[in-house]
């Protein structure tokens, strides 16, 4: 099953898939544009991984890391499906991260790697975007990176963990503007979602809700205000972004 | 006699009272108790963000190290990290000291509680936004590398102990000069005041606000001074702010803690 969260005619509803469209929860079958995405959970505690994929490392010439770089993201920087970012005026490179986020289902401490799977109720596509003109050295990437408003599309559904045979085989994919720019593949992972999840939980505890962003692959570019930027899971989903300008956020009627 | 928010454990919300800061008293529907008596919990529920290197001798005590690699030059935005919502816990909670560390780092600081959703505040305006303050313990496991983020270090069960309440704002007559101490098992350890802010609150929020929305209910650490003194197992902490309160907590092995939930 794929779950999301939307707003509808000025209510909030959880919504199935039902051959490409939305059944809301009082039954009323609607078409996907015709809805306001939200993210698929409301988050809590998110995880994000730094360098996850080999390549990615190598592309940013940093050598594979030996223990997962982990941090944490806070609710504000994220936005749902066909969300507008925002691309700051001195920025001189913004570029997105197709990521694979991982939805935990209960309280998780000391999770084995071969238990891992049975605390996961989910997967969705997060859109992990950085401006890179704003890495400093301390606590690096820091939230000034990281943590922006409108810089972490999440979407559009939440898919049941069941329904996914192998997380650890799909292939990642992002366009601009209808091209492809970026293409991976889960299994290149340096650090395995069972493997996170083990590392996570032995030394603090997870609960039901709370969201890993497992990386990204190689292939990122700089991407412009106007550019609309999909990330791609296969069999989880199709996520749409479009940059926007200062401008969008600085209009006013005064 | 202030007014404050507090919760009890096992409440989900938090009710207002009355209490006078120099004697730990809490007045409650007109009885009076002793704040040590009483089953408090962390009186804040939003997401909290930490500022590191924010007073001026935790900066300088790095030295020529800023210039060097792997920082190469000071910070020039607020370097701020998350505490998780795993972390939090209340007045007289157990701090747990994780197995294999001999003593956690004890990070004394004011948190600045928000009041109304502040995206984009000026200087000017900032502290309007804030509902009011409260005593934190930014418990670490002593690290010298800043370079990556202290996720394993920082983001432990029960690394956050918050209170005793929310102090509301209008208490406290000027947030950037406030005495905080620390006392491990009586003994006085830390001693500094937000004086020594590089950045000031209202600066603070001001360029926090500029790139990320604090939303009510989320708390601010303002920074940890420097010295942050070490407290190993059975160690007592007690940490005070002016006119804002004293929160103690005792830190507890962690397998001890296991044990006794069992």
């Amino acid at each position: 099953m794929k779950r999301a969260r939307i707003a509808y005619l000025g209510a909030i509803h959880e919504a199935v898939e039902m051959d490409g469209r939305l059944k809301l929860d009082d039954g009323r079958i609607v078409e996907e544009h015709q809805v306001v995405w939200l993210p698929p959970v409301q988050p809590r505690t998110v995880f994000a991984l730094g360098l996850n994929y080999a390549d990615h490392a190598k592309e940013l010439s940093f050598k594979a890391p030996t223990e997962p770089l982990v941090f944490l993201k806070g609710p504000n920087t994220f936005v749902g499906h066909r969300a507008h970012t925002r691309r700051p005026s001195d920025a001189t490179y913004m570029h997105y991260e197709c990521e694979l986020a991982v939805v935990m289902g209960r309280t998780a401490r000391h999770v084995k790697r071969e238990d891992a799977y049975d605390y996961v109720l989910g997967y969705t596509v997060a859109n992990d975007y950085t401006i890179r003109d704003y890495l400093e050295n301390y606590y690096r990437p820091n939230l000034r990176v990281k943590n922006r408003d409108t810089c972490t599309p999440i979407g559009p559904w939440l898919v049941d963990a069941k329904d996914i045979a192998d997380p650890m085989n799909l292939t990642l994919r992002t366009y601009v503007n209808g091209k492809l720019t970026q293409e991976g593949n889960t299994r290149d992972m340096i650090f395995s979602i069972p493997v996170l999840i083990e590392y996570l939980s032995s030394f603090m505890t997870l609960n039901a809700g709370d969201i890993i962003l497992t990386g990204t692959p190689e292939g990122l570019i700089d991407t412009k205000v106007g550019d609309e930027v999909v990330t791609e899971i296969e069999s989880i989903g199709r996520l749409v972004n479009t940059i926007v300008g200062d401008e969008s956020f600085n209009e006013t009627n005064m | 006699m202030r007014k404050v928010k507090i919760k009890f454990r096992g409440m989900l919300q938090v009710i207002e009272a009355g209490v006078n800061t120099a004697n730990h008293i809490v007045e409650l529907q007109g009885k009076r108790y002793d704040a040590d008596k009483l089953p408090l919990d962390a009186p804040v529920s939003g997401t909290i963000y930490g500022v590191l290197l924010n007073y001026k001798g935790a900066l300088a005590t790095l030295g020529n190290a800023v210039n060097e690699p792997p920082y190469k030059v000071a910070p020039k935005a607020p370097v701020l990290y998350i505490k998780p919502a795993n972390t939090v816990i209340g007045y007289g909670m157990p701090i747990p000291l994780p197995d294999h560390v001999p003593a956690l780092e004890i990070g004394a600081t004011l948190g600045v509680v928000i009041g109304r959703k502040a995206t984009r505040v000026s200087e000017e305006q900032a502290l309007t936004y804030v509902d009011g303050y409260t005593v934190v313990n930014d418990v670490s496991i002593p690290h010298t590398s800043l370079y990556r983020p202290a996720v394993s270090q920082k983001s432990r069960d029960g690394f956050c102990p918050v209170g005793p309440w929310v102090i509301e704002r209008d208490a406290v007559v000027n947030p950037d000069a406030l005495r905080v101490r620390v006392y491990i098992n009586g003994e006085l350890r830390q001693e500094n005041t937000t004086a020594n802010l590089i950045r000031p609150i209202p600066r603070l929020i001001a360029e926090i606000t500029d790139f990320m929305t604090l939303n009510i209910g989320d708390t601010l650490l303002v920074g940890v001074p420097e010295d942050a003194p070490l407290a190993k197992a059975g160690d007592h902490v007690r940490i005070e702010i002016d006119n804002i309160g004293i929160l103690e907590n005792t830190v507890v092995h962690e397998r001890e803690l296991y044990k006794e939930a069992k």
